[in-house]
């Protein structure tokens, strides 16, 4: 009974440090813009398919490059297809792309730098270097090579992306275990003969797991910056998927005369970019985590 | 010193090493060889052995992987497949180009850079730091082919001031550059400056919270006195580390916005050659590209580590 009523007590104040933390993220103003940015996205994500006003493939030639006007809000692209819809769909693929992706990449990347944090010695040095050799391989030759030869479906991006982006996950993982790993509960769960598993488990992952979902959330937003720029060169998602990155590059050339079908998806991106960026930098003044002396690598 | 130094450069050796052995692999196990893309429908019998035997695909992977690192080393990449001229020759001129682009985006970028973060960080949440804050966040965030649009749309289609496309053949020589190039270098310095203000921002913040100036303070020590003199030499000296890792990261932003202006560039030798599945001017492009980035990481290194005598001791006792 007694047991059951700290398990209780546990329970709660987790839910209140969760609620707490998102408190403290909102009551900076850029932490509030994020978040709100954030939310409105998501939510547009999920009801987007269900308040769009045309099918975002109807092309229609009598009304190629219409201005925009009451009926076609944002005007209508070079097939004559809604902007309007095009842009309120255009964020689904990569939002969950990328999400999972950053899931991935925290996952694979956080545990490897643990393991290597926690190891330490010849393995550690070996991994480390493998690790370093590519971080040295510009993300974009390594996904352009991939996509190009495995295709562009979203089983080969999810996992692409995740690998290519948890790497540096696995340093920050690895620093934060070489912080707590000389600390003494440590020390003393050796003592005690706890096996690596449940050290890494019960002792390490609560003291790193801050700074690791930190990292995790900016890599969401680069993933997002990759991704985008994988559709704008024409090896991320396929037409006639409506996605910001390729309504740009679409729109582009036509943009002396139809500017609206491209500052629609430009909008589009900047803004979710900027909204993640926003919260996982108010989340990390929640959290007490100073990023912004780090690299972006 | 010495020693720390010639470890450096060895680590650096080891990790091109295995770039090289990487890119290698990676090209290997992936479906589709050079010949079966250059010969299409045709890649079977008489004609694919042919075309294994011309290009050596016929030998055992680890004796073709020592003949092009021995070459690789020479600076002799092979043939290209699309063009059927040696890499070389097609890197030499991208290679300058992509040079031009990038030192022009460095050299405007770190002294704007510098001033903003020093002015952010010493008018710390005062108007000034507000502002300009607000703008680096925005600079940095938003993705590189994003702002070239827009610079495009505004500036050239819009305002007509410059050209918004490069469009000069490859070898050009820099005057005929010039006007074409204002819109690239701006594109990739502004993401450039963003970022490494936010670092110098925070460095100089650091410094000076710090007990020392704290103590220059106390002292009556004249306010600008200590900015130059106490603050900035130490802040300054952790930002180089961070300015080259930011450096290397935006090698990848450099290939969007060349293609996005058309400039004959590295970047565009990428996309083109990843496009056309040339993958011997891929692997050449991989090893170049992890070269720049590992020896500006380790120039950054050796620059820190001649600058602070303090770190000597350290990095030995380690």
């Amino acid at each position: 009974m007694k047991l059951d009523n700290i398990y209780q007590e546990e329970k709660k104040s987790n839910f209140a440090k969760v609620s707490d933390i998102i408190v403290t993220m909102a009551s900076r103003p850029s932490g509030f813009i994020g978040l709100s940015i954030l939310i409105f996205h998501v939510i547009l994500a999920f009801i987007s398919p269900y308040i769009a006003p045309y099918d975002f493939k109807a092309i229609n030639p009598t009304l190629m490059l219409q201005a925009p006007s009451a009926e076609y809000w944002f005007g209508t692209d070079d097939l004559g297809r809604d902007v309007f819809t095009r842009t309120i769909l255009g964020g689904r693929t990569a939002l969950t792309i990328t999400f999972f992706g950053s899931l991935i990449a925290l996952l694979w990347g956080g545990l490897l730098g643990i393991f290597c944090g926690l190891v330490g010695g010849k393995t550690d040095d070996i991994v480390m270097r493998i690790v370093d050799a590519f971080l040295s391989i510009p993300w974009i030759l390594a996904m352009l090579l991939i996509v190009s030869l495995l295709g562009t479906s979203t089983e080969v991006l999810i996992p692409a992306l995740g690998f290519f982006y948890g790497k540096g996950i696995v340093r920050v993982a690895r620093a934060a275990t070489h912080d707590v790993i000389a600390k003494d509960f440590i020390v003393s769960a050796r003592a005690r003969g706890h096996s690596n598993f449940s050290i890494i488990w019960n002792e390490i992952i609560p003291n790193v797991r801050d700074a690791i979902l930190v990292e995790g959330a900016m890599r969401w937003s680069w993933m997002l910056l990759g991704f985008s720029s994988l559709s704008f060169l024409g090896f991320g998602v396929s037409p006639p998927t409506p996605d910001w990155g390729l309504m740009i590059s679409n729109a582009r050339g036509l943009m002396s005369f139809a500017y609206w079908s491209v500052i629609a998806p430009i909008v589009g991106l900047s803004s979710l970019i900027i909204g993640i960026n926003l919260t996982a930098d108010a989340f990390a003044k929640a959290l007490g985590i100073d990023r912004s002396t780090k690299a972006p690598v | 010193m010495l020693f720390l130094i010639i470890k450096r450069i060895l680590l650096g050796l080891i990790t091109l090493f295995i770039v090289s052995l990487i890119t290698f692999v990676g090209t290997e196990i992936l479906p589709g060889d050079a010949c079966t893309t250059y010969l299409e429908r045709q890649a079977f019998g008489e004609q694919l052995e042919a075309c294994y035997r011309r290009l050596g695909l016929n030998v055992p992977a680890y004796e073709r992987y020592i003949s092009w690192a021995v070459n690789a080393i020479q600076g002799d990449f092979g043939y290209s497949l699309s063009g059927e001229m040696p890499i070389k020759e097609v890197l030499g001129p991208r290679i300058k180009n992509s040079l031009v682009l990038a030192s022009a985006a460095i050299f405007i970028g770190i002294p704007i850079a510098l001033i903003l973060g020093i002015v952010t960080a010493l008018w710390r949440d005062k108007l000034p730091d507000v502002a300009i804050s607000t703008v680096t966040i925005f600079a940095m965030t938003i993705p590189e082919f994003i702002s070239a649009t827009l610079l495009i749309l505004i500036i050239a289609i819009w305002l007509e001031w410059l050209p918004g496309i490069v469009i000069v053949p490859t070898d050009v020589s820099f005057l005929e550059l010039l006007p074409n190039i204002i819109l690239p270098v701006i594109a990739i310095a502004m993401i450039m400056t963003a970022h490494m203000a936010r670092m110098v921002r925070s460095s100089v913040i650091q410094v000076m919270a710090s007990e020392y100036v704290q103590m220059a303070i106390l002292k009556g020590v004249p306010y600008w006195k200590m900015v130059f003199k106490h603050v900035l030499p130490n802040a300054l000296l952790p930002a180089i580390n961070v300015v080259a890792l930011t450096i290397a990261w935006l090698l990848g932003g450099v290939v969007v916005t060349e293609v996005v202006f058309n400039y004959p560039g590295l970047g565009r030798l990428v996309i083109e050659s990843i496009s056309n599945r040339d993958l011997p001017t891929v692997q050449a492009l991989a090893i170049i590209l992890a070269s720049i980035y590992v020896s500006i990481n380790l120039l950054a290194d050796l620059m820190t580590l001649m600058l602070n005598p303090r770190l000597k001791t350290l990095q030995i006792r380690k």
